[in-house]
């Protein structure tokens, strides 16, 4: 039984790392870009639903809204004011810049509500009992499941039936030639950046009701974690972040449980290395060569 | 139809065209040749938007695209097939063609599909297939293709010949050729200037980013320095 109460909890918290790890994958398809502040956007979806919940009294649907509006004007705004001057610098001035976003919200979110960790109230309580006592789901485990069900099917529909998805495709394969259709490369880049901290703000609003302390850097951690888990599954691939987010989740659960707590991360990352050397593009990431 | 006035393209330091002024009338094929590095696909990259001239004007059906971004150039009638294809791989043919008509309405897409399908038939045979898993002369075909879906004023062709064997040139020269007398505006950027010049109206000779000869594509075939450098003797 606690073997499947492990399984269970992992797939959960896999599929939230698998909401976050889109957000990566798809800003790096397209701006060829690590948005390593990507993790601090859930932070403040988070707070956002926090006040909207606790201080508003605000029903959990209408904190989710806010969080999700929040942050997707958040992502519009970084992109705009500190990557797109970047468009033609070196990859490693646009890394730095990232990092320093990311500090910078961190900072902020400590100066505005204080370094002490608040205890989120979960968007939803409870847990369906299976068996009595043994075998029990959380319904924020389900949700999670849901949602990041929901997030992959709306996704590939939107990538690969609308006008926008399908020129977001062209953008990530070559920016020039997408030009030459008549594609605005800056719109698509900030529509990516939109979708991706939108799918923060769920992700950070799941994460706070599973695990419900929230701190100026509770985003980092996760962040970092889904961040793997789109480099596990083969970044820039959709596909990939939802097998990698799932493995990781499963991953980092059975490590606790059955290694220990404190090594679950090392657990983690070593799984990761050993991937990485066998396949470099990782699990489902691919290369297509190039016919001249 | 468009005409090039005195534009001067750098890439950092380098001055790599000087002063180029050519023109292009309504329904004539226009070729520029020249050798490795003498500016044609710079020029052709500037018409279009994507690399910008620091003097001069770019007058495009009486309007000047100097300052037009290479998105926006598209639904004023110019369509550029670029060099080495360039098409989207990992996206079907069909996918392809669509993104080619990315500035049309929705509702005539179907037309424009069925339109390049009938001059490409074999486009259509593989519509659904992954354009990465297409040989080079059907990816050749796909960015013509795709180029035409926005039923272009003016069509700019960079080296379409470029690593094909020999029929398949044949066959990309013959497409050209039909474009033509539907009534195309063709600027053709090429390496292989025989077949370039036996195909175009005029042509232009780029060296060193200027244009040191012009004439009807007969004149250039048969005058000697050309023959020289460009012909094989």
């Amino acid at each position: 039984m606690s073997f499947l109460n492990n399984v269970i909890t992992g797939i959960s918290l896999g599929s939230i790392y698998a909401i976050i790890a889109l957000g990566y994958t798809m800003v790096y398809g397209i701006a060829k870009m690590l948005n390593f502040a990507h993790g601090d956007v859930i932070m403040v979806g988070a707070y956002v639903c926090f006040f909207a919940m606790g201080n508003f009294n605000l029903p959990a649907a209408v904190g989710v809204l806010l969080a999700v509006v929040v942050c997707t004007v958040l992502g519009i705004v970084i992109e705009r004011l500190a990557y797109k001057p970047l468009r033609a610098a070196p990859s490693l001035a646009v890394l730095i810049t990232a990092i320093g976003v990311s500090y910078l919200l961190q900072n902020s979110a400590q100066i505005l509500w204080g370094a002490a960790t608040k205890t989120f109230r979960p968007i939803v309580e409870g847990s369906l009992v299976l068996v009595p006592g043994q075998l029990s789901i959380s319904y924020v485990a389900i949700l999670s499941v849901v949602c990041c069900v929901i997030v992959m099917v709306a996704l590939t529909l939107f990538t690969t039936q609308t006008k926008m998805g399908k020129a977001m495709r062209a953008c990530s394969e070559d920016k020039a030639a997408a030009q030459l259709m008549g594609i605005d490369v800056n719109t698509t880049i900030s529509m990516t950046f939109a979708i991706g901290s939108a799918l923060a703000a769920i992700a950070g609003v799941l994460m706070c009701s599973a695990y419900p302390v929230l701190s100026p850097t509770t985003g980092s951690m996760p962040g970092i974690r889904a961040f793997t888990a789109a480099v596990f599954g083969g970044i820039g691939s959709v596909p990939g972040a939802l097998l990698g987010g799932v493995l990781l989740g499963v991953i980092e659960t059975f490590a606790k449980a059955y290694i220990s707590t404190d090594l679950s991360d090392a657990v983690v990352f070593a799984v990761l290395i050993v991937v990485l050397l066998v396949r470099p593009a990782g699990l489902l990431g691919k290369y297509v060569p190039e016919k001249v | 139809m468009l005409k090039i006035n005195d534009i001067n393209v750098y890439y950092g330091a380098i001055h790599a065209i000087k002063g180029i002024s050519f023109e292009v009338n309504n329904g004539e094929v226009v070729t520029l040749i020249g050798a490795n590095g003498a500016g044609k696909s710079t020029t052709l990259n500037t018409v279009c938007g994507l690399l910008h001239s620091r003097t001069g004007s770019i007058e495009f059906l009486g309007q000047n695209l100097a300052s037009v971004p290479a998105h926006k150039v598209v639904e004023r009638g110019m369509a550029h097939v670029p060099e080495g294809r360039r098409v989207f791989l990992q996206m079907t043919v069909e996918e392809n063609l669509e993104m080619g008509a990315y500035t049309q309405p929705r509702a005539g897409i179907p037309a424009h599909l069925e339109r390049i399908y009938e001059q490409f038939p074999r486009l259509k045979e593989r519509r659904r297939q992954v354009a990465g898993t297409l040989s080079g002369g059907e990816q050749q075909m796909l960015a013509m293709g795709r180029g035409l879906m926005s039923d272009p004023k003016l069509l700019m062709l960079d080296e379409p010949s470029m690593g094909l064997a020999p029929i398949l040139v044949d066959q990309i020269f013959d497409i050209i050729k039909r474009l033509h007398q539907a009534g195309t505006t063709i600027l053709l950027v090429e390496q292989n200037a025989r077949m370039a010049l036996s195909v175009a109206d005029r042509g232009y000779v780029l060296e060193t980013g200027k244009i040191v000869a012009t004439g009807t594509g007969d004149e250039l075939l048969h005058d000697e320095a050309v023959k020289k450098a460009y012909l094989g003797g």
